[in-house]
C-alpha cells in the first residue's frame, strides 16, 4: 500500500499533497517538513530509498523518491511493494503530467493543483495502483476533462473574460513568474509494459 | 429564475478562482498568513450562496489552502453540498475536496451515503469514477456496510474503468468491514481473469494485499496465480504476483520447484530492472541457494546497492555462512556518501557477527564513530555497536574487559544522545558479569576521575549519564577498589554539583558505600587517625550537597551528613565503627528479569480481581458511625476476644508468611550473618568463578585500550591453537597415530575460541514458577487480524451483504403511522406523509408552497434604486429554546455612500425583535455598518418567539441616509419577513436506529399532503428540503426517503417523502 504521495520543490513548498492515512493539518505539515528535511540533503547520485521518517509509518514504511528539476516527488509506501515497482511508477506519473501539460514545470503544478490531483487518481486509488499503462490514463483524463468542457467548466466564459481583463491592469504578473526554465526533463527509463 | 441565474454570474465575475488565489499568495510572500486569512473570509461569503458554481469555486480554493496545512473541515457541510451537484465538473470538486479532508471523525460523513450511493448508479461512469475515488479515501465502517453491496454490483459493471475500480475499492471495504470478505471473495477471484487487464491487476492487487497478511488462506489460489505468472505481460502485475509467491512458498514447499523454471525464465527474458530483482528475491526465499549476490554489489549504481544489501539481509537469516564471506564487501558499503546504504549495511553487520569476527567488526564500527560526521548517523552507530555486542544475551563477548574498554572509550564520543545507553549497559554488564567486577570497577573509578573530561560541557549532557553509571559500580563492589579514597574525593570535588540532580544523588549514596570501604580499611590497619581524617574531609564537603536545589540530593545528603556527624562523635570515643558502617550497605542487589513478575502464574483458586473484603457499602459506613459513638460499652465485649483470636492466628499467619518469603524471589531475605559476602549466599556457591589471569595490567589513563585487547586477543588465540596442536601431537603420539583424518581436517570452528576469561553470566533471575512460554502479547489491535478469514469454505446462508430495503413497518403497515409530526397543528402546510397505494402519477412535494415565498423573500424587495436587501437564513437559536436569529445580506447598488441605516420591524404578539434595553417598541435597531458603493455586509437581529408553531409574517421598514455629492437625502425601504415554521428547526442528525424508535413510540402525530407539479429530481429536492428547512436525510432509499429535524423546543419532527413516479424528472 501506498501510505502517502508528496510533491514539493526544493525549497520544500508543497506542490500536492495525497494522504491515505488520516492525518491532522499540522502533523501532514510536519511530516512534509520532515520528508523534505531528509530527502534534500541528499546528492542526487546516491540511492531513492530512504528509511526512518519517524512521523508516518515506522520501520515497514520506506519513502521512495525522484528529483526532476526543481521538484521531489516522495511516494511513502510499506513492504508490500516493490521497490523499483514504484520507482518506474514514479516515472510513469510525471511522465503523464508531461504529456497531459505538455512539457510540465513546476508553474503548471502550481496553478493546476487541482488537475495533478485528477490525473494522480487515474494512477492511483486509496493507496493502490490503480492503472500503470500511460495511455490508458491519458485517455481518461482526457474524457474527464472533454465532459467537464461541455458543461462549460467550472469557470465559465464570463469569468474568464474577466480574469483576462484582471491580468491585463496588473502589470506585475509577468514579473513574478520567473522561476526560470523549469521544464521537467523526463528522462528515457524503462516503462511497465 | 433566469434573474437569479444572472444575478449570480455576475456576481461571479468578482469571485477569485484557484489561479486567482494561488497568484494572491505568491503576491502576498511579507505577509502571506493575513492575506489567506482575508481570503477564507471571502470563501465563507462565497460559501453562503446559492449559486453552486460559486460554492464549487470556494470549495475548489478551500483544497488548495488545505494543502497549505489550513484545517478546511468547518466547510464539510458545503463539500457535502458541492458533491451532491449534477453536474461532473462540480461533483468532482466535492469529492476531491472530501477526499483531502475528510476522516473517520468527520460527523458529516453519514449524510453521504446516499449521495454516494446515486452517484454509483449514476449512468455516467464517470460520476461513478469519482465516487469510488474518493469513497476509498474516507470510506468508514458505516459506509462500508452500508455500500459493500453495491460496489459488489459495480464489480461485474459494463465498463473496465468501473470495474477496476470497483475491485480496488474492495480492499478498503474488507479493511473496514471484514464480514463482507467472504460474500465478495468469490466474484473477487472471478476478476483475477477479467479480460481487462487493468482489471486483472486490480484484482491481483487486492488479493496480494490479502494475502500479505494471511498468506495460508489464499493458498489455493495458487494455480491461477501461476497461471497468470506464465500468461500476463504487465510488469507491475508480474511484480506483484511473485512477490506473493515469495510469502506462500514458506507455507507450501512443493510450490518452490514448480516456480524455479517460470522464474528463470522471467529472470533472462525481461529488461525491468524492477522485476528482474523481484523475481531474484523470491529466488532465494524459493530455492535457498545463493545467486548472483556479489555481481549486484560490484555494481556501482546506488540503486541496485541498496537492494543487494536488502536481500543479502534475507539470506542471512537463512544463510548466513554464505553472507559472512562478504564481509568486506559490507565493510566497505560502510565508507559509501549515502546515508540509506550505510544504515542497510550496518544492519546486516548485525547478523553477521560471531565470536570470531566480533572484535574485528566493532573495531572497524570503532573507526567509523571517529570519522562520521553528524551526530545523527554517529548515534546511529554507537546504538549499533552496543546492539551488536549485546545480543542475545552476550553471546560472542569472549573478553568483558575488551567491552568494558568499548563501552569506555565510546563515552568520548561528543554530543551523543545516548549516554544512558552506555550507562546501562555498563551496570549490566559489572552486575552480571562477577568475574569483571574488578576491572570495571578500576575503569570506571578512572572515569571518576576524569569526570571533568565528560561534564566539562553542558552542552554534552547526554554523556555525563556514563557517570551515574560509574558512580554507582565504584560504590557498589568498592570492595574491588585500589584507592577508593581517591575516588572518594574524585565524587566530592565542587564540580560535582553543576552535574544534573539524579547523578549528584547517586554520588552522595554511593560515597557513603566509599566512606565504609575506606573505614574498614583504615581499621584494619589500625590507622585512626586516618580514618579520622577521612570522617573530616566528608563533613567538609557534604554540606555543598545539602545545599542542592534538587529535593532527592538535599535530603540524601542532609540525611548522611548527620549520619557522618555521629560516626565522627563514635571516633572521637575510640570505638571501631568500620563494620556496622559497612552493615548498613550489606546484601548482594540480583539482576531481576523485566518481565518476572508476568511470568508467575496465578495460582488456582484465585481471582484476583475478587474483593478480599467485602466493599464497604457507604451507607453502611454512615449509619454505623454513629452507632459506635453512643454506644461504647459494644465492642469491650469483643475486644478480648478479638486478641486472643490474634495471638492464635498471628502465629500461625507469621509461619505461613515466613514460609511464603522464602520461596518468593521478590523478597528481600534478612541473611543470617549482616556482613556483605554474596559468597556465602547459596546458588552462586555453585558457579565457578575463576580467577582472572591477565598477563599485562592494561591500565593506560585516557587512552584506548580495545586496540590492545585485540592484539592481545590474536596472540591468545594463536598460542591456544598451538596448544591444542600439541595436545593434540601428544594425544597422537599416545594412540600411535590411530586416526589421521581428524588432525587432517582441522579448522578453526567457532566453538574452537574458548574465551579469555570463564565468565559467569548470571542470568537474570526469574521466579521459580514462571512459565516456559516466551511468546511475545501479539497486538490484538491489528487490523489486518479481522481480515483472518478463511474463504475455503463455502458461503452459509446467512453471509449475505446486507442489502437495504426499507423499513419494513413502513412498507406493509399503513395502518400505524408513518411519518409525524409532534403537534399536527403545528405544520401544517408542510408535513406530509404519503398515502403509497394511491396515486401512482403524483409526486409528494413538501414544500413547494414554502419553497416560493422564500423564493419571494429572497427577490421581492431587492429592487430599490438604492439598496438591495436579502434574507438569506432565519434559525433557531440552539441556546436559548425562544429565539431566533435572522441573518440579512444589505448590498448597496447604488453609486452613493449610504449610511445611518437603521433596521425595524412591526412586533407582533408572537414574535418580538430584541431591542437593547430601555429602547420602545417603536424604536429601530441600528444596523453596525455603513455602505460604501458596491458593498455588501451582513447583520443579524434577534427575536423572540413565543409559539412555534405557526408562521409568521412581520412588517418592517429600514431607513437610511445616502449621502450624494449635493448632500444626502433621507431614503426608506419597506419590507416583510417571514418567519415559517421550519425556521423554528435546527439540523439534528439521527441514527436510523432512533429513529425507527421514536416512530414505534407513537407519541407522534400524523398529517399527510401530497403535491403535485414538482419538476426537479428526487435528489435537488431532499438537498433544498435538508438546506432552506434545516432537515437531515436519516435514510434514503430509491424515490423514498425519511428526514428528521428537532426544533428549537426540542419537538422531534420526523418526515416521509416519496415520489411515487417521476415522469418530469429530466426537466
Amino acid at each position: 500500500m501506498i501510505k502517502a504521495i508528496l510533491v514539493f520543490n526544493n525549497h520544500g513548498k508543497p506542490r500536492l499533497i495525497r494522504f491515505y492515512q488520516y492525518f491532522p493539518e499540522d502533523m501532514q505539515q510536519q511530516i512534509i517538513r520532515e520528508t523534505f528535511h531528509l530527502v534534500s540533503k541528499r546528492d542526487d547520485n546516491v540511492c531513492n530509498f530512504l528509511e526512518g521518517g519517524s512521523l508516518i509509518g515506522g520501520s515497514d514504511y520506506k519513502l521512495i523518491y525522484r528529483h526532476y528539476a526543481t521538484l521531489y516527488f516522495v511516494f511513502c509506501v510499506d513492504s508490500s511493494e516493490s521497490e523499483l515497482g514504484i520507482l518506474d511508477l514514479i516515472q510513469v506519473f510525471v511522465e503523464t503530467l508531461d504529456k497531459c501539460f505538455e512539457n510540465v514545470c513546476e508553474l503548471d503544478l502550481i496553478f493546476h493543483m487541482d488537475k495533478v490531483h485528477y490525473i494522480l487518481q487515474e494512477v492511483v486509488m486509496g493507496g493502490m495502483v490503480l492503472e500503470t499503462n500511460m495511455n490508458e490514463i491519458v485517455g481518461q483524463v482526457e474524457n474527464q476533462s472533454r465532459l467537464e468542457k461541455s458543461e462549460g467548466g467550472l469557470s465559465g466564459a464570463p469569468a474568464r473574460a474577466v480574469s483576462a481583463v484582471k491580468n491585463m491592469n496588473l502589470p506585475e504578473i509577468p514579473r513574478n513568474i520567473n522561476i526560470g526554465d523549469i521544464n521537467i526533463k523526463v528522462p528515457n527509463l524503462s516503462p511497465f509494459v | 429564475m433566469a434573474l437569479k441565474m444572472v444575478k449570480g454570474s455576475i456576481d461571479r465575475m468578482f469571485d477569485k478562482n484557484l489561479q486567482d488565489l494561488v497568484r494572491g499568495i505568491r503576491n502576498h510572500k511579507e505577509d502571506e498568513a493575513k492575506y489567506i486569512s482575508t481570503c477564507i473570509d471571502e470563501i465563507k461569503q462565497e460559501l453562503k450562496q446559492d449559486n453552486i458554481a460559486v460554492k464549487a469555486n470556494a470549495v475548489c480554493k478551500l483544497t488548495y489552502l488545505q494543502m497549505l496545512g489550513y484545517d478546511v473541515s468547518w466547510a464539510a457541510f458545503n463539500i457535502i453540498e458541492v458533491m451532491s451537484s449534477s453536474k461532473f465538473t462540480y461533483k468532482r470538486i466535492g469529492y476531491l475536496a472530501a477526499s483531502q479532508c475528510f476522516h473517520e471523525g468527520t460527523d458529516v460523513i453519514m449524510l453521504t451515503t446516499n449521495q454516494i450511493r446515486k452517484d454509483l448508479s449514476s449512468p455516467n461512469q464517470y460520476d461513478t469514477g469519482v465516487a469510488l475515488t474518493g469513497l476509498s479515501c474516507f470510506v468508514t465502517p458505516d459506509l462500508a456496510r452500508d455500500l459493500a453491496n453495491d460496489i459488489m454490483t459495480l464489480m461485474s459493471h459494463t465498463k473496465p474503468y468501473i470495474r477496476k475500480k470497483a475491485v480496488l475499492i474492495m480492499y478498503k471495504v474488507f479493511l473496514k468491514y471484514p464480514e463482507s470478505l467472504r460474500p465478495a471473495f468469490p466474484r473477487l477471484k472471478e476478476k483475477l481473469e477479467d479480460p481487462d487487464p487493468g482489471v486483472q491487476s486490480a484484482a491481483v492487487n487486492v488479493i496480494c494485499e490479502l494475502a500479505r497478511r494471511n498468506p495460508k488462506n489464499y493458498l489455493s489460489l495458487a494455480p491461477l496465480f501461476f497461471k497468470l505468472m506464465t500468461s500476463s505481460t504487465n510488469n507491475w502485475v508480474l511484480i506483484k504476483i511473485i512477490k506473493l509467491f515469495g510469502a506462500l512458498t514458506p507455507l507450501e514447499p512443493r510450490l518452490g520447484k514448480k516456480l524455479i523454471e517460470p522464474l528463470t525464465n522471467l529472470i533472462h527474458s525481461t529488461s525491468a530492472m524492477s522485476l528482474l530483482y523481484e523475481c531474484v528475491n523470491t529466488v532465494i526465499a524459493v530455492t535457498k541457494i545463493v545467486l548472483i549476490i556479489v555481481r549486484i554489489n560490484i555494481l556501482s549504481c546506488t540503486v541496485v546497492k541498496y537492494l543487494g544489501l536488502l536481500a543479502m539481509s534475507k539470506i542471512l537469516k537463512t544463510h548466513p555462512k554464505s553472507v559472512q564471506s562478504h564481509k568486506d564487501l559490507i565493510l566497505q558499503c560502510l565508507d559509501d556518501k549515502d546515508e540509506s546504504i550505510r544504515l542497510r549495511a550496518l544492519d546486516l553487520l548485525y547478523g553477521m557477527v560471531s565470536k570470531k569476527n566480533l572484535m574485528e567488526i566493532v573495531k572497524k564500527l570503532m573507526i567509523h564513530v571517529d570519522k562520521a560526521e553528524g551526530t545523527t548517523y554517529r548515534d546511529e552507530l554507537l546504538t549499533k555497536i552496543i546492539d551488536i555486542c549485546s545480543q542475545s544475551n552476550y553471546q560472542y563477548i569472549t573478553n568483558f574487559e575488551w567491552y568494558i574498554s568499548i563501552l569506555v572509550e565510546l563515552t568520548r564520543l561528543e554530543g551523543t544522545r545516548h549516554g544512558h545507553l552506555i550507562a546501562s549497559q555498563m551496570l549490566d554488564v559489572a552486575i552480571r558479569v562477577k568475574a569483571i567486577r574488578g576491572f570495571a570497577v578500576a575503569q570506571m573509578a578512572m572515569l571518576l576521575d576524569n569526570a571533568h573530561l565528560l561534564a566539562g560541557n553542558t552542552q554534552r549532557n547526554g554523556i555525563c549519564e556514563v557517570l551515574y553509571a560509574a558512580a554507582w559500580i565504584c560504590g557498589e563492589f568498592s570492595e574491588h577498589l585500589e584507592d577508593p579514597l581517591q575516588t572518594l574525593e574524585a565524587m566530592l570535588r565542587p564540580k560535582v554539583t553543576t552535574l544534573p540532580g539524579h547523578i549528584q544523588a547517586v554520588y552522595v549514596q554511593n560515597a557513603v558505600k566509599l566512606f565504609a570501604a575506606v573505614l574498614t580499611r583504615r581499621e584494619t590497619a589500625g590507622e585512626k587517625q586516618a580514618a579520622q581524617e577521612t570522617t573530616e574531609m566528608l563533613i567538609e564537603k557534604l554540606p555543598q550537597f545539602v545545599q542542592s536545589a534538587d529535593l532527592e540530593v538535599q535530603e540524601r545528603a542532609s540525611c548522611i551528613l548527620q549520619l557522618v556527624k555521629y560516626i565522627q562523635k563514635l571516633q572521637a570515643k575510640e570505638v571501631s565503627v568500620a563494620e556496622e558502617v559497612t552493615a548498613l550497605f550489606a546484601g548482594e542487589l540480583n539482576p531481576v528479569a523485566p518481565k518476572a513478575q508476568k511470568k508467575v502464574p496465578v495460582p488456582e483458586g484465585l481471582d484476583l480481581d475478587a474483593w478480599i473484603n467485602e466493599p464497604p457499602s457507604e451507607s453502611e459506613s454512615e449509619d454505623e458511625k454513629p452507632k459506635a459513638i453512643f454506644q461504647e460499652d459494644e465492642p469491650k465485649h469483643s475486644r478480648p476476644r478479638l486478641t486472643e483470636l490474634d495471638e492464635q492466628e498471628l502465629a500461625r499467619r507469621r509461619e505461613a508468611r515466613k514460609q511464603e518469603q522464602a520461596n518468593n524471589p521478590f523478597y528481600i531475605k534478612s541473611s543470617p550473618s549482616p556482613q556483605k559476602s554474596y559468597q556465602d549466599t547459596p546458588g552462586v556457591d555453585h558457579i565457578p568463578v575463576v580467577q582472572i589471569d591477565l598477563t599485562v595490567p592494561l591500565k593506560v589513563p585516557g587512552m584506548p585500550i580495545s586496540d590492545q585487547y585485540l592484539k592481545l586477543e590474536e596472540e591468545r588465540r594463536l598460542k591456544q591453537k598451538q596448544e591444542k596442536k600439541d595436545k593434540k601431537k601428544k594425544k597422537k603420539k599416545e594412540k600411535h597415530g590411530k586416526s589421521r583424518r581428524h588432525d587432517s581436517a582441522h579448522t578453526e570452528s567457532e566453538e574452537d575460541i574458548a574465551p579469555a576469561q570463564r565468565v559467569d553470566i548470571v542470568t537474570e533471575e526469574m521466579p521459580e514458577n514462571a512459565l516456559p512460554s516466551d511468546e511475545d502479547d501479539k497486538d490484538s489491535n491489528d487490523p489486518y487480524k479481522a481480515l483472518d478469514i478463511d474463504l475455503d469454505k463455502p458461503l452459509a446462508d446467512s453471509e449475505k451483504l446486507p442489502v437495504r430495503t426499507h423499513r419494513p413497518s413502513r412498507t406493509e403497515g399503513l395502518k400505524s403511522p408513518d411519518v409525524d409530526t409532534t403537534a399536527e397543528e403545528q405544520r401544517p402546510k408542510k408535513s406530509k406523509e404519503k398515502d403509497k397505494k394511491k396515486d401512482k402519477e403524483r409526486k409528494v412535494c413538501y414544500f413547494s408552497g414554502h419553497k416560493d415565498h422564500l423564493f419571494n423573500l429572497l427577490q421581492n424587495p431587492s429592487n430599490h434604486q438604492h439598496l438591495n436587501y436579502k434574507v438569506y437564513d432565519i434559525q433557531g437559536n440552539l441556546q436559548d429554546g425562544s429565539q431566533v436569529v435572522v441573518s440579512v445580506i444589505f448590498e448597496n447598488n447604488c453609486t452613493d455612500f449610504l449610511k445611518s441605516m437603521e433596521f425595524n420591524v412591526l412586533d407582533s404578539l408572537n414574535t418580538r425583535l430584541v431591542r437593547p434595553s430601555g429602547a420602545s417598541v417603536h424604536d429601530g435597531i441600528a444596523v453596525p455598518f455603513q455602505l460604501p458603493p458596491g458593498v455588501s455586509n451582513e447583520a443579524r437581529f434577534v427575536f423572540t418567539v413565543q409559539s412555534i408553531v405557526m408562521p409568521q409574517k412581520l412588517k418592517g421598514t429600514l431607513t437610511f441616509i445616502v449621502k450624494t455629492e449635493d448632500g444626502s437625502t433621507h431614503e426608506k425601504l419597506d419590507f416583510k419577513l417571514h418567519f415559517t415554521c421550519t425556521s423554528y428547526l435546527i439540523t439534528t442528525p439521527c441514527y436510523s436506529d432512533a429513529f425507527a424508535k421514536l416512530l414505534e413510540s407513537e407519541e407522534l402525530k400524523v398529517n399527510a399532503l401530497k403535491l403535485d407539479s414538482i419538476n426537479m429530481p428526487f435528489h435537488h429536492l431532499l438537498a433544498k428540503i435538508c438546506f432552506h428547512h434545516h432537515f437531515s436525510v436519516v435514510e434514503r432509499i430509491d424515490s423514498c426517503a425519511s428526514m428528521y429535524s428537532r426544533s428549537i423546543q426540542g419537538h422531534h419532527v420526523c418526515l416521509l417523502v416519496k415520489s411515487v413516479s417521476m415522469p418530469s424528472c429530466g426537466q
